[in-house]
């Protein structure tokens, strides 16, 4: 449940941060936006992670393409005791849109917060839109970190509530240049860091090159890494998504793999199950993300054969911080007497006005 | 010799310049069309910041040579703090709109600069990260091909990945590995040279007031 109280040590009162630093394997998804603005499909899409993940991830118009904001989703996510890591791109908003996001969040009792630069918009539906890039990702999470950690904005102006929130931000060890990688993870950390989901994993002797010198460097001490995993549909999709995805790294052996099966779809699910057992093994990695695009339904089962949660069943839902609040609100609007504006209309009328 | 190479190389990729009248353009990054005819990945047929791709040539070229460009620029720096007295003598506002022509034309031939007004290519290596498309400080982001090219520009060498390896060859390049605060977008259009000036001269009399009083 979301604490009324941070623990010592924490920044935020949120589900991630405890289970991760208490040493646990965590497990976070993605939860595919809908387009639309039924808050209905936003819950069935969220329930069909319950009791598999500590987070789930409400993207900011990822790959460019308009969906429903993050803001929004965290919001519903929230009121019904989810656990959303709210996900901010750079490409869209600027540095006064985004502080106020921040602390609009918050207020919502979003206690995980995601810096990306973001995809250019080149790469979504609407590539005429201006691209912003204010911050980037590195100073984004700087900007947070001031917020939250001194109290104030950007600016200097004071912040009479911080938003507390456990920073997060992303990684990809498949692109170039390889040797810099690390060092931009530094970075990152130095930035404010505290957790990093990677890029979809499907190389995994480059991300062992590269653990062996963040670990060399001491980063996985200062900074839970989570890789991102996720089932293939077919080769087709495979190679679409290698050719189109902006950063999205696939061997040949794999897509050779998707082809040589009977049952592509099923054998995409085997591929990611072997790559999450391979990925817990190496020293550092303290969790996974599953970004199961339009197979949201295989989560819990990829979850549960690849047994990372070894037994642990994460939180289904939990109350909000304010949740005695909203109760009495509720309350109040069903038994307080009913207001018409009709008869305050006839009060103002006949009341004299005051000198 | 071997420096010298690799520029020639590069001019020869880049292929003959385009008459303006033609279409579709063959070459640059507005070639969109014959992009797309070859299969090859397009995206959306859009590129919101279009270059030709021979401007290049010599950004990169400046890259290859950091070192040299840094050792330059160290020295151009401690003249132009010599200078100073005079600065002060015509006004560093008065003097900020011939030093600032000066300062676009020399930097927008050499790193194609984008006159940002707070250099920091002793930072990447001599790259200028306000060629990025996504204009990162903290770059490169997570979606540079495998072939080092940009997500946005595929024709364009990622500014980042230069920036690393131009960084590699600098006596101080270790700068890289700071984080940079996000671009005050009001010192836009200005001389940073100048304004760095202006610091390292306010710094020095500081030192020498503290000297003084001690």
């Amino acid at each position: 449940m979301t604490l009324p109280e941070r623990l010592p040590g924490h920044s935020s009162r949120g589900r991630l941060e405890r289970v991760l630093r208490r040493g646990e394997f965590a497990v976070t998804a993605e939860l595919n936006p809908p387009d639309s603005a039924d808050p209905e499909e936003v819950y069935e899409r969220a329930a069909i992670f319950e009791g598999w993940v500590d987070g789930i991830n409400a993207v900011d118009a990822s790959g460019a393409n308009c969906h429903m904001s993050s803001v929004g989703i965290c919001a519903l996510l929230t009121r019904m005791g989810y656990a959303p890591i709210m996900q901010i791109a750079c490409r869209d908003r600027n540095r006064i849109a985004i502080q106020g996001d921040v602390l609009g969040a918050s207020a919502m009792g979003v206690s995980n917060i995601l810096c990306l630069t973001g995809d250019g918009v080149q790469a979504g539906d609407q590539p005429g839109a201006k691209p912003v890039f204010d911050l980037d990702c590195m100073s984004l999470l700087e900007t947070i970190r001031t917020m939250r950690d001194q109290s104030k904005f950007l600016s200097g102006r004071k912040l009479s509530a911080p938003p507390e929130v456990f920073l997060g931000a992303a990684i990809n060890p498949f692109a170039p240049p390889y040797d810099f990688r690390p060092y931009r993870l530094a970075k990152k950390i130095a930035a404010g860091a505290q957790f990093v989901q990677s890029q979809y994993c499907f190389d995994v002797p480059m991300l062992k090159r590269y653990m062996d010198t963040v670990r060399a460097l001491g980063l996985h001490e200062q900074c839970f890494i989570l890789i991102g995993v996720g089932p293939m549909a077919s080769a087709r999709t495979a190679r679409w998504m290698r050719a189109n995805v902006p950063g999205v790294h696939i061997p040949d052996t794999i897509i050779a793999r998707l082809e040589g099966a009977a049952d592509q779809r099923a054998e995409g699910k085997r591929i990611c199950i072997d790559i999450i057992n391979e990925v817990k093994e190496i020293p550092g990695i303290a969790g996974i993300h599953v970004m199961a695009y339009r197979q949201e339904e295989y989560v819990a089962e990829i979850v549960h054969e690849s047994g990372v949660l070894k037994g642990r069943r994460p939180w289904r839902r939990e109350p909000a911080g304010d949740e005695d609040r909203l109760r009495e609100r509720l309350d109040g609007l069903e038994h307080d007497a009913v207001e018409r504006p009709t008869d305050r209309a006839a009060e103002a009328a006949n009341v004299a006005p005051q000198r | 010799m071997s420096e010298t190479d690799p520029s020639r190389r590069d001019a020869a990729a880049a292929g003959p310049s385009p008459g303006p009248g033609s279409r579709p353009r063959a070459t640059g990054n507005a070639a969109a069309g014959a992009k797309a005819a070859t299969g090859a990945y397009t995206p959306a047929a859009v590129s919101p910041n279009r270059r030709g791709q021979r401007r290049y040539t010599i950004r990169l070229w400046a890259v290859r040579h950091s070192r040299l460009l840094e050792w330059v620029y160290h020295r151009f720096a401690h003249a132009f703090l010599l200078l100073h007295p005079l600065w002060k003598a015509i006004g560093y506002a008065r003097a900020e709109a011939p030093v600032t022509a000066v300062e676009r034309r020399v930097k927008g031939v050499l790193f194609d600069c984008r006159m940002c007004g707070q250099c920091i290519l002793s930072s990447t290596g001599m790259s200028c990260p306000m060629n990025c498309p996504k204009q990162l400080r903290n770059g490169p982001c997570g979606g540079v091909r495998a072939n080092g090219n940009c997500e946005v520009e595929p024709d364009m060498p990622c500014v980042w990945v230069k920036a690393w390896e131009g960084s590699r060859q600098m006596a101080g390049g270790d700068a890289i590995l700071a984080v940079q605060k996000p671009v005050n977008q009001s010192l836009r259009e200005t001389s940073s040279w100048l304004r760095v000036t202006a610091a390292a001269a306010m710094a020095r009399d500081d030192e020498k007031d503290a000297g003084g009083t001690r």
